[in-house]
């Protein structure tokens, strides 16, 4: 089984969000990037799928060069070899654009994807490169398994889950509890440094284009209310407030 | 030109969050000098569907064929294609949703539409098409300016405060042809809570996390909860520890939720947490910890032991009735 794994190289859960240049860039500045979370979740299962029933994971990424170090720790996870799309990626059209002109070179069995990258939270890649492919595309998947040229999936939904059998190849964004998040050890990193990593240049144009950045309004300090005077709580949330 | 809102049914009802994608597409056809039109897929009924006249719209086109009775994303984005050709819109609008998100995508694959997702206020015409987008989790926005001709723009909860009318609109069914290449995938199953209120649509929401102890617990969050009218939701931990199903989990890597009120129970607020529900317009943490961190991201607070707190606030709040 052929596998593609595309991967986001973001900042850390807890990075503090700041911009500079007049609030037009994202300050990296002491920032920590990791590979997407949910992305995390693609690669481990993919990784699994493999070791049960061989085949080659090959990592995406589109983005800058210094996307290099996150990509590096995904081979060093177990996947073979890794392909990236030299650009800043920005726009979910266009992104999903250099995704399918990778895919459509190679006959990829899935194409594995998180549900979503957690620094633009779009959540409409899968979508877009199942479309453009011309195959089905799913998420968030809970659950995956393989057999033969079949796939069993768990979708989540609002307020539960479903069950879908479907033919590959498909896309897929992933989420938790698909797989658990694998760490790489010492002979995946040594490994890591050799296996191939190709640079290929973007495709096509971008069809928004980001203007500005805002950091939301602060908070104002908060009103404590005593344990025992719940009712002044109601009363707050009624009147002052006013969302009750 | 025209607009056009893709709404979700619920068992035939239109969903409260649809119903305000109908307002802000109804809003941007104003803005814009045209007409905003309601896509409609699986069975409903013609009172159901005018419902979406009060909100804006003038004329509902319902694609009522039985074999979209489930909702499939794939012919659901060859219907809402057809769609937007028969209508030459320009502006498609839904809420954001696991279905809508999947739908939109294909249809901007389709159309070579731009796509921005998590729109949280009316768009600025003033130069070009710009939208505000929430990122990074709710911790920043982004200003975009959507270049194509076609757009599409999912929406979050409470990116408008839809004022209802007594305007009608018009009805048309929709007879698209729907190719059986988009049935390939195959729903076998589905499993859904019920009678509880869903958590992405909801106003209110009450949340607990490991302060709580136990599942068995859950009660005294549940009543406060009914007593509100509430959903319930839960931290990642909780979640983790199989407490409680992992769709009621908020936070960075599980449910966002932007409700005009979000009350946390025994939750310490870590960053992760912080990011699924800090676009709650208010928040109200009871911890026992005065220093739990969750304080600092609230508009109310009770320091108390979330046991002896809940079952008062939900008689406090049954009294002011």
């Amino acid at each position: 089984m052929k596998i593609l794994v595309c991967i986001t190289n973001v900042p850390d859960t807890t990075a503090k969000i700041s911009f500079t240049d007049s609030d037009t860039k994202f300050n990296k500045a002491g920032v920590t990037y990791i590979c997407g979370p949910y992305d995390d979740y693609a690669l481990s299962r993919a990784v699994e799928l493999k070791e049960q029933s061989g085949g080659t994971v090959t990592v995406l990424n589109v983005g800058e060069a210094d996307s290099e170090q996150v990509i590096r720790k995904c081979l060093a996870i177990g996947a073979d070899d890794a392909i990236r799309v030299n650009c800043e990626p920005t726009d979910s059209y266009f992104v999903a654009q250099q995704i399918a002109a990778i895919a459509s070179q190679e006959n990829y069995d899935l194409i594995l994807m998180g549900r979503e990258s957690i620094d633009f939270n779009g959540g409409v890649v899968h979508g877009l490169v199942g479309e453009m492919l011309g195959i089905p595309s799913l998420s968030p998947v809970m659950k995956l398994d393989i057999d033969g040229k079949t796939a069993r999936i768990t979708r989540e939904i609002e307020g539960g889950k479903e069950d879908i059998e479907a033919t590959l190849p498909l896309v897929l964004g992933c989420q938790e509890p698909i797989a658990e998040w694998k760490i790489p050890n010492m002979r995946g990193i040594m490994t890591a440094r050799t296996k191939p990593l190709k640079v290929v240049e973007p495709t096509g144009d971008d069809l928004t284009v980001t203007r500005k950045f805002e950091l939301p309004a602060p908070k104002g300090a908060v009103k404590m209310i005593a344990a025992d005077e719940v009712e002044k709580l109601v009363d707050l949330l009624k009147n002052e407030a006013k969302v009750l | 030109m025209s607009v056009l809102i893709f709404v979700e049914l619920d068992n035939g009802a239109i969903k409260k969050s649809s119903l305000e994608a109908v307002f802000y597409g109804s809003e941007v056809a104003k803005a814009q000098g045209t007409s905003a039109t309601v896509l409609a897929i699986g069975a409903s009924s013609d009172s159901e569907l005018s419902k979406a006249g009060n909100f804006g719209a003038k004329k509902v086109l319902h694609a009522n064929d039985s074999k979209l009775d489930q909702a499939n994303i794939q012919a659901y984005a060859s219907v809402l294609s057809a769609a937007v050709e028969k209508e030459s819109a320009s502006v498609i609008v839904l809420a954001k949703s696991s279905l809508g998100d999947a739908v939109a995508a294909r249809v901007a694959g389709k159309l070579k539409a731009s796509i921005v997702s998590n729109i949280t206020e009316l768009p600025d015409l003033s130069s070009g098409f710009k939208v505000k987008r929430s990122i990074y989790t709710g911790k920043a926005f982004a200003v975009v300016e959507m270049l194509s001709d076609k757009k599409i723009l999912a929406i979050k909860k409470n990116a408008v405060s839809p004022v209802e009318t007594a305007d009608s609109a018009q009805i048309e069914v929709f007879t698209p042809e729907v190719s059986e290449a988009d049935f390939t995938v195959k729903i076998t199953g589905t499993h859904k809570a019920s009678g509880t209120v869903s958590l992405p649509e909801a106003d209110i929401v009450v949340s607990a996390g490991r302060g709580l102890k136990g599942p068995e617990n859950w009660g005294i969050v549940e009543d406060l909860a009914k007593a509100l009218g509430a959903a319930t939701a839960c931290s990642k931990p909780v979640s983790d520890l199989d407490w409680r199903p992992h769709h009621e989990h908020v936070g960075q890597t599980g449910i966002k939720v932007s409700p005009n009120l979000y009350i946390a129970c025994g939750i310490s607020g870590a960053i992760q947490h912080l990011a699924g529900v800090n676009s709650s317009k208010v928040i109200v943490v009871i911890n026992k910890d005065p220093e739990a961190p969750f304080f600092k991201a609230a508009d109310y607070g009770i320091v108390g032991d979330v046991f002896d707190v809940l079952p008062k606030l939900t008689k406090a709040i049954e009294a002011s009735k």
